[in-house]
């Protein structure tokens, strides 16, 4: 017989998204709360993000006075140690494999196999990029393949050798940390290839790649066959005008086309947003399985750690509400998005909700453009937004002021760009 | 036991020298195991055994049923599902009976269901039966629209060719033979002339990449290069065109949309694209067949991804909104013969085991019997014979609990617990063990295969490289200066 232990909230992944409920519900006293994490170490991703890139964004964990931009590793400790000080159990190298009742997980670690059955369940599983295969980019099979994940537990946690000529598939601002990463491994880079007609990252970033580092940027370019046996000897690629080359490599990163990791959810049965991928939620971040939460990643694949962090600590509330007797669940209609625009997050929404919305755009939008809000013909909301901030790489947020006005027995929510 | 991978070779000469440690060569390796007397060697050219065709197939363990009944073929594919489905329960080689459908998409392939049965029949498979659309739909709810009906064979099953092609070649080690890795055999003397002439010592002379190897038989094993080292010996008797078969592997999320092995009805134009589940818990979609001049062509292609996208949607259409987890080919060693060529050459003691086309998986324990039987034939004295101790491998299957799942093995050892690649729920346990196996991996890739270790659908994001430096610290304390060399060129 398997051991059955309870708690009072189980959090599945300590990213940053899981450490920050987490550490909220055990500094208000939810009771016992238990975060499992599969890896040796807590942290998520940004363990093994050596760059900067996470901003200030532990100011409300380290005092008033912004610190120095945190790198990685720095923030995965401070999250760490954050929900550890709170009084939370952060357990590594346990997996939680599948569901094992409505509100409880069976568990495996070194300890053996353990069931953890909760008041609350917090999925925090996280995303993480498309492989080559995924992609379905034909060619042969050679090692030196990496996404920019791998590339960067390969660098920066085992300190592993990684080739001499690297070439970088995406040039998003995750083809950045790729770029950096490679640089730290002395390996060149070849070039950044892109479909798209101009990088879609910062543009201060793009410059700086082709500029100061004189790495060339193929737009307009995908890559067609991976060349070479045992190792790459380079890509095919090809130019939307037609034109093919070889860029000769031996070293290929696949970075961005990130993906969530639903497992927990899809194997619980809980509805998962057709755009999204990951578990469909309400403006308080509840799927649709009474007790069962879902934070970060995993519900967009990705943005910001600071975004993480902001939906933990939003969820914690909710949680907390939970575990007083709130009722009502899930809340709200479902929003949907009209093309260009890709996802939206929460997938559904409640006259009450005070959580930003986060969207993407499939393609770049030109001129003044703004986002429509309707539900059953009636416009419900319109918010200009800033010319040039319509483009894919970056996040479109919507901030809840009009939520009021949502008609909780009405139809769905629209929303598009006009 | 010995395992080589550089280095001198033994100059003492074998009694006989199997060239090629795919699934045949393999199995043939530990036939002659059997005989205690027989000093073996098993040379391969790549530095891990089942690294060609053996590695890259549909692992499907055949009933034959569509054999071209009287054919050497026939009879071993028969033969070798019989003996192989009671070796990997000995084993521990995963197997799931699931049987297979043969669907018809239209009334000329459904007219052609009773003809088959028929054929199946005269190939000693009398469990078959034709099901209507009621059925085939009850039995698969997620095929596409449109199916007549179907041809039930339930005697095939789904197979792991990794640990089949290991387990044979763990068992040959185990039990004497000594297995030559890097090793490949580039020209082929005989001295002592014509065997007979010179009262029957007359030794083959095989130059090799590691320099000479001696033997007094000769088994060409060599899979896609059987013609080429049959030339060595003086034969045209064949020409070996490969036919690539492209696969696509879907996420573990598949599983669940199919239940038998959806086959077409075979066609003049081949056997045509199949969906299957695999030991692993996913779905295989594939394969291509495209006749190339190039040997080396294991790589996919644009064309044959599409081709096979597109029979997908039509067969299982929901299969394509799940994610892919890998893509690969095989090669299949086609010849311009309908049958295998397995041919005994008593003036050379030697045995020609070639174009082992699309079956040589299922027929493998089959073939080792029929090619030790054509060396006895030939003037080889195998002496007595022993049963081996039957090998227990590590389960890579889904159908039997994984070391995660078993609480016995994890409170016995705790390393059975840590798991370190999450997709496929593979412990550190388990890698830690195949990198001290008889025969271990010498390379990452190679661990995969004995674990399944990064094969799963984030292919390396979460687990890629804390499994290469597992595996880098396996092989830096059994061979320093070789791994020295693989990172300097790495
Ligand atoms: C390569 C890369 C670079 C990035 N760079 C930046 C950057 O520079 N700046 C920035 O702001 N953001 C960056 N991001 C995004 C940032 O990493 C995410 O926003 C953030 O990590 C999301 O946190 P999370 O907690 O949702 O998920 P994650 O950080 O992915 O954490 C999820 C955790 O859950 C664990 N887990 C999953 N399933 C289970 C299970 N069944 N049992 C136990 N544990 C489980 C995982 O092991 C993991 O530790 C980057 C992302 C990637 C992939
Ligand atoms: C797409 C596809 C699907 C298939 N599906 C199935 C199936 O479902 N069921 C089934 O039973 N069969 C199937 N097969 C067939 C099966 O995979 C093959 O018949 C079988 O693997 C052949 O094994 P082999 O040992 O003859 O060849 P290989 O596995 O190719 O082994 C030959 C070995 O010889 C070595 N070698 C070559 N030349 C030399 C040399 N000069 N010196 C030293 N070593 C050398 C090679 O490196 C290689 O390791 C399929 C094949 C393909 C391509």
């Amino acid at each position: 017989m398997t051991a059955v232990r309870d708690v009072d909230v189980l959090v599945v992944g300590a990213g940053p998204a899981g450490l920050a409920a987490a550490a909220r519900l055990a500094a208000a006293g939810a009771g016992r709360i238990e975060v499992l994490e599969r890896e040796r170490r807590a942290g998520g991703v940004p363990r093994h993000c050596a760059h900067g890139g996470f901003g200030t964004l532990a100011r409300p964990l380290t005092g008033p006075t912004p610190a120095r931009p945190l790198t990685g590793p720095a923030l995965a400790r401070l999250l760490t140690d954050a929900a550890v000080r709170a009084g939370a159990a952060v357990r590594t190298g346990v997996t939680a494999l599948d569901w094992a009742g409505p509100l409880a997980l069976a568990t495996v670690g070194p300890h053996g196999h353990e069931t953890l059955r909760a008041r609350a369940v917090v999925l925090a599983t996280g995303a993480r990029e498309r492989p080559r295969a995924a992609r379905l980019v034909p060619g042969t099979r050679p090692a030196g393949v990496y996404t920019t994940g791998e590339l960067q537990q390969a660098v920066h946690l085992y300190r592993q050798p990684v080739g001499a000529r690297a070439v970088v598939v995406g040039a998003e601002d995750v083809a950045h940390a790729a770029v950096e990463t490679l640089r730290a491994a002395g390996t060149d880079v070849v070039a950044l290839v892109t479909d798209r007609p101009r990088a879609p990252m910062a543009p201060l970033r793009a410059a700086d790649a082709r500029l100061r580092r004189g790495i060339p940027l193929l737009t307009r370019t995908t890559v067609t066959e991976l060349l070479g046996h045992g190792r790459p000897t380079g890509v095919r690629v090809r130019r939307d005008d037609g034109r093919t080359a070889v860029l000769p490599c031996d070293t290929v990163v696949f970075t961005g086309d990130f993906v969530p990791e639903p497992e927990l959810a899809r194997r619980g049965g809980i509805a998962l947003d057709a755009a999204t991928r990951g578990p469909a939620v309400d403006g308080r971040l509840r799927t649709s399985r009474p007790g069962v939460f879902a934070v970060g990643s995993v519900l967009h694949a990705v943005e910001s750690a600071a975004t993480a962090v902001r939906e933990g600590a939003h969820a914690a509330a909710a949680v907390r509400d939970l575990l007083a007797g709130a009722a009502g669940w899930p809340d709200g209609v479902p929003v949907t998005v009209e093309p260009p625009l890709r996802r939206i997050t929460p997938n559904r929404v409640a006259p009450g909700d005070t959580l930003p919305h986060l969207l993407r755009t499939a393609s770049p939008v030109t001129g003044r453009a703004a986002l429509h809000i309707a539900q059953d013909g009636r416009l419900l909301h319109r918010r200009r937004l800033r010319p040039g901030t319509a483009v894919p790489h970056r996040t479109l947020r919507l901030p809840a002021d009009w939520t009021a006005r949502v008609d909780p027995r009405g139809g769905p929510v629209r929303v598009w760009l006009a | 036991m010995t395992v080589t991978a550089r280095g001198p070779l033994p100059r003492a000469p074998y009694d006989v020298a199997v060239v090629g440690a795919g699934v045949v060569g393999c199995a043939v390796a530990r036939e002659l195991a059997r005989h205690p007397d027989l000093r073996v060697a098993l040379v391969e050219a790549t530095d891990d055994v089942g690294q060609g065709t053996s590695k890259a197939n549909t692992a499907i363990l055949h009933t034959g049923f569509d054999a071209a009944p009287g054919s050497l073929e026939a009879r071993l594919v028969r033969e070798g599902a019989r003996r192989l489905a009671v070796y990997a329960a000995e084993s521990g080689i995963p197997v799931e009976p699931v049987g297979a459908l043969l669907v018809a998409w239209n009334e000329e392939q459904r007219a052609a269901l009773p003809r088959l049965a028929k054929k199946a029949g005269r190939n000693g498979c009398h469990d078959t039966r034709l099901i209507g659309p009621g059925e085939l739909y009850a039995r698969e709810p997620h095929l596409g629209p449109g199916a007549l009906g179907a041809l039930h064979v339930p005697g095939e099953s789904i197979v792991c060719p990794w640990t089949t092609t290991l387990a044979y070649a763990t068992q040959a080690v185990r039990n004497g033979v000594d297995l030559h890795l890097d090793c490949r055999v580039t020209r082929v003397r005989r001295h002592g002339g014509e065997r007979g002439e010179h009262g029957g010592q007359g030794e083959h002379v095989l130059g090799t990449t590691r320099g000479e190897l001696r033997a007094r038989f000769l088994v060409n094993a060599a899979g896609l290069h059987a013609d080429t080292l049959d030339r060595e010996l003086g034969h045209r008797d064949f020409t070996v065109t490969p036919r690539r078969g492209q696969l696509i592997v879907f996420d573990k999320f598949a599983r669940d949309l199919v239940r038998h092995i959806l086959l077409p009805v075979p066609t003049a134009l081949g056997k045509g694209v199949l969906v299957a589940p695999t030991v692993y818990g996913n779905v295989l979609l594939g394969p291509t067949a495209e006749d190339l001049p190039d040997k080396r062509a294991t790589g996919s292609s644009a064309e044959g991804l599409a081709l096979l996208r597109a029979q997908g949607r039509r067969i299982l259409p929901a299969l394509l909104q799940e994610e892919v987890t890998a893509v690969y080919a095989g090669l299949r060693a086609a010849t311009e013969h309908d049958d295998y060529r397995v041919t005994a050459h008593p003036g050379q003691a030697y045995v020609t085991v070639g174009g082992i086309r699309s079956t040589g998986l299922t027929a493998s324990l089959a073939l080792a019997a029929h090619v030790t039987g054509l060396l006895a034939e030939i003037g080889l004295e195998p002496g007595p014979v022993r049963e081996v101790e039957p090998v227990r491998m590590p389960n890579l299957g889904e159908a039997f609990p994984r070391p995660h799942q078993r609480p016995d093995l994890i409170a016995a050892d705790p390393e059975y617990g840590t798991l370190v690649c999450h997709c496929e729920r593979v412990s550190r346990g388990e890698i830690r063990d195949a990198l001290a196996a008889t025969i271990p991996p010498r390379s990452p890739d190679g661990l995969r295969r004995r674990t399944r270790a990064r094969a799963g659908r984030c292919q390396g994001f979460h687990c890629g490289a804390a499994v290469r430096a597992l595996f880098e610290e396996a092989a830096a304390s059994r061979e320093p200066a070789n791994v020295h060399r693989r990172e300097a060129t790495a």
